[in-house]
């Protein structure tokens, strides 16, 4: 009988499988692509494909006035959008030398604080989901819905956030955004309290222990080499985190630790996330005693006074002559940069984002780059899963926080 | 502590004397231009001494000046030394028509992809990348998107009437 099957040409002689995991796998979230050379259920091979969902940002921002690329940048790391947009306010804050005063400064650190606990709070829970722990993903969950909440409150919009604007926010804090921070804070029932539950579920968990421990290893050397930042680079046991090294937005106000592992696997990862979510609202929590310092006028400012670049409030644009000039410029983007090239960095939420931006006096930039942390630490990915089991891939790709929009850009 | 842009410039210049152009500060960072042949070198030689010690490669892109006859692509390299917590940004000049440029990929892993980006882009040839292939665009693609010559589309354009896409 077997002589009538026509089998492909070699595929007897070849002993190992190929699989396509990806670009639409479930288990990649996200657009990623990998095709694999299997011995039995042991990796020996991988190659990567990347930009599945390139959208050329780079090339679009060199159209556009400042303004303009911020809801770009939103799409980057769309966990964490808020970081981005602060990121890109700073850089571009930093090539018109426009100062900002302390309550901005400590309003934007209690929104990117926020971001980070959302974002961390998605991996982590995504780690357990894959390792086959569901329930900590649903308990963590409802507190995103409630960061996003606080989003709407001083945005109005909550994923793709394009918050604040270059010297400010749009508009000050409303006391709803502050009840709903304090909901998130509240020891007993916001936010510590699920964390704690959290921990209680996966930390000392023999099974998750087992299934995490050693998988997806990397040394401080080669990801220090492969260019690692963020969680993933503490995780191997480098205490390299941007606001403490460069610090923005005055974050050398605050008192907080930097977590670091020691293996750099995905328990290690696992770990330094849980810990910089503890670290994330106590800073939260300093921050906003300090704005809860500010008395009279002070407690109402939420924009830098730079009347060139900050948008006027409408009022002013309907009876003053130079808010009606101003307003007219900034809009439609005729603002001049003065010349020059600028480089900064925020510490994302999984890694350094910098922004290189090279101004030649005009409306817009020459050239923006965007220094994407997934896109440089994702090469290292084929070297990690590398005889490791099919499965232990899955969980190391959900554990390095790998977000298509970011690499792909 | 310790290690400041004066002490960078005096040791690189020790050692290239001329090879090293344009020493700037723009916004706090130090940038000086190389000539293209010793890219490498300087990398090198930054990443082996022992008091500058960059061992971070940050970031590393292209720019494109068309006006700049003979000069046209720019590479420019961030690299972050960790431990003195110092930064510096290099630049190489490079002919559009020739665009080969030694590649860093064997001294940063994480330059493989930087450069796969840069090629992908600009169409730098890094000499001796191990897979120097497209990125991010489809591999079908014969032109390098981000170079000047290729301007967005005009958004005041009426010429388009179709009724879902015109404007």
């Amino acid at each position: 009988m077997s002589e009538h099957i026509l089998l492909p040409e070699g595929s007897l002689e070849k002993e190992t499988t190929t699989l396509n995991l990806g670009p639409t796998h479930p288990a990649t979230h996200g657009v990623f692509q990998n095709i694999l050379e299997l011995d039995g259920e042991r990796i020996i091979k991988a190659t990567s494909t990347v930009g599945y969902i390139h959208r050329a940002f780079e090339k679009i921002a060199e159209r556009r006035p400042l303004y303009q690329i911020t809801p770009l940048t939103d799409r980057l790391n769309y966990c964490s959008s808020p970081i981005n947009n602060m990121g890109w306010h700073i850089t571009c804050e930093k090539l018109l030398g426009v100062s900002i005063p302390k309550r901005v400064d400590y309003l934007r650190i209690i929104i990117m604080e926020l971001a980070r606990i959302s974002d961390h709070l998605i991996c982590n829970s995504i780690v357990g989901v894959d390792s086959g722990a569901y329930s900590g993903f649903l308990y963590l969950m409802q507190f995103r819905e409630l960061i996003y909440e606080i989003y709407e409150e001083i945005c109005g919009s909550r994923l793709t956030t394009n918050i604040g604007r270059i010297g400010g926010f749009e508009r000050n804090f409303t006391p709803t955004a502050f009840e709903k921070l304090d909901k998130f804070l509240d020891e007993k029932h916001g936010y510590p309290a699920q964390l704690k539950e959290f921990e209680k579920l996966f930390t000392r968990n023999r099974i998750f222990m087992e299934r995490t421990i050693g998988c997806g290893p990397i040394s401080a050397e080669r990801a220090m080499n492969y260019g690692f930042t963020g969680p993933n680079l503490r995780a191997a046991g480098v205490d390299y985190d941007v606001r403490v090294h460069t610090p923005y937005s005055s974050y050398q106000d605050f008192d907080f630790s930097i977590p670091v592992g020691k293996t750099g696997d995905c328990y290690d990862r696992f770990l330094v996330r849980n810990e910089e979510m503890w670290q994330s609202l106590s800073i939260i929590n300093q921050a906003y005693k300090k704005v809860k310092e500010f008395k009279g006028a002070e407690a109402e400012v939420f924009h830098a006074d730079s009347p060139a670049y900050y948008l006027p409030p409408k009022q002013d644009v309907y009876t003053k002559m130079e808010a009606l000039i101003y307003h007219f410029k900034i809009v439609m983007g005729e603002i001049e940069m003065p010349v020059g090239e600028v480089y900064s960095s925020v510490e994302g939420a999984n890694g350094e984002l910098g922004f290189y931006l090279i101004s030649d006096g005009g409306r817009t930039p020459y050239r923006l780059h965007f220094r994407r942390p997934c896109f440089i630490y994702y090469q290292a990915y084929t070297e990690l899963i590398k005889g490791g089991m099919l499965s232990d891939a899955v969980i190391t790709m959900s554990s390095l926080n790998l977000i298509a929009g970011e690499l792909d850009a | 502590m310790g290690l400041t842009y004066d002490t960078i410039k005096e040791k690189l210049t020790e050692k290239f004397a001329e090879q090293l152009t344009n020493w700037e500060e723009p916004y706090g960072m130090l940038t000086f231009t190389a000539f293209k042949e010793i890219n490498l070198k300087v990398l090198q030689f930054l990443f082996d001494d022992e008091t500058l010690r960059f061992r971070f490669l940050t970031d590393l892109q292209a720019v494109h000046y068309p006006d700049n006859t003979g000069a046209e692509l720019a590479v420019v390299y961030h690299l972050h030394n960790l431990v003195d917590n110092i930064r510096l940004r290099f630049k190489i000049f490079t002919d559009i028509n020739s665009p080969e440029v030694y590649s860093a990929s064997a001294l940063y892993q994480a330059a493989n992809w930087m450069e796969r980006e840069t090629y992908d882009f600009y169409g730098v040839n890094f000499l001796g990348h191990p897979n120097l292939i497209r990125v991010l665009n489809v591999d079908e693609m014969d032109y390098f998107p981000m170079r000047k010559e290729f301007p967005l589309e005009d958004q005041t354009r009426i010429d388009k009437d179709d009724e879902m896409f015109g404007r």
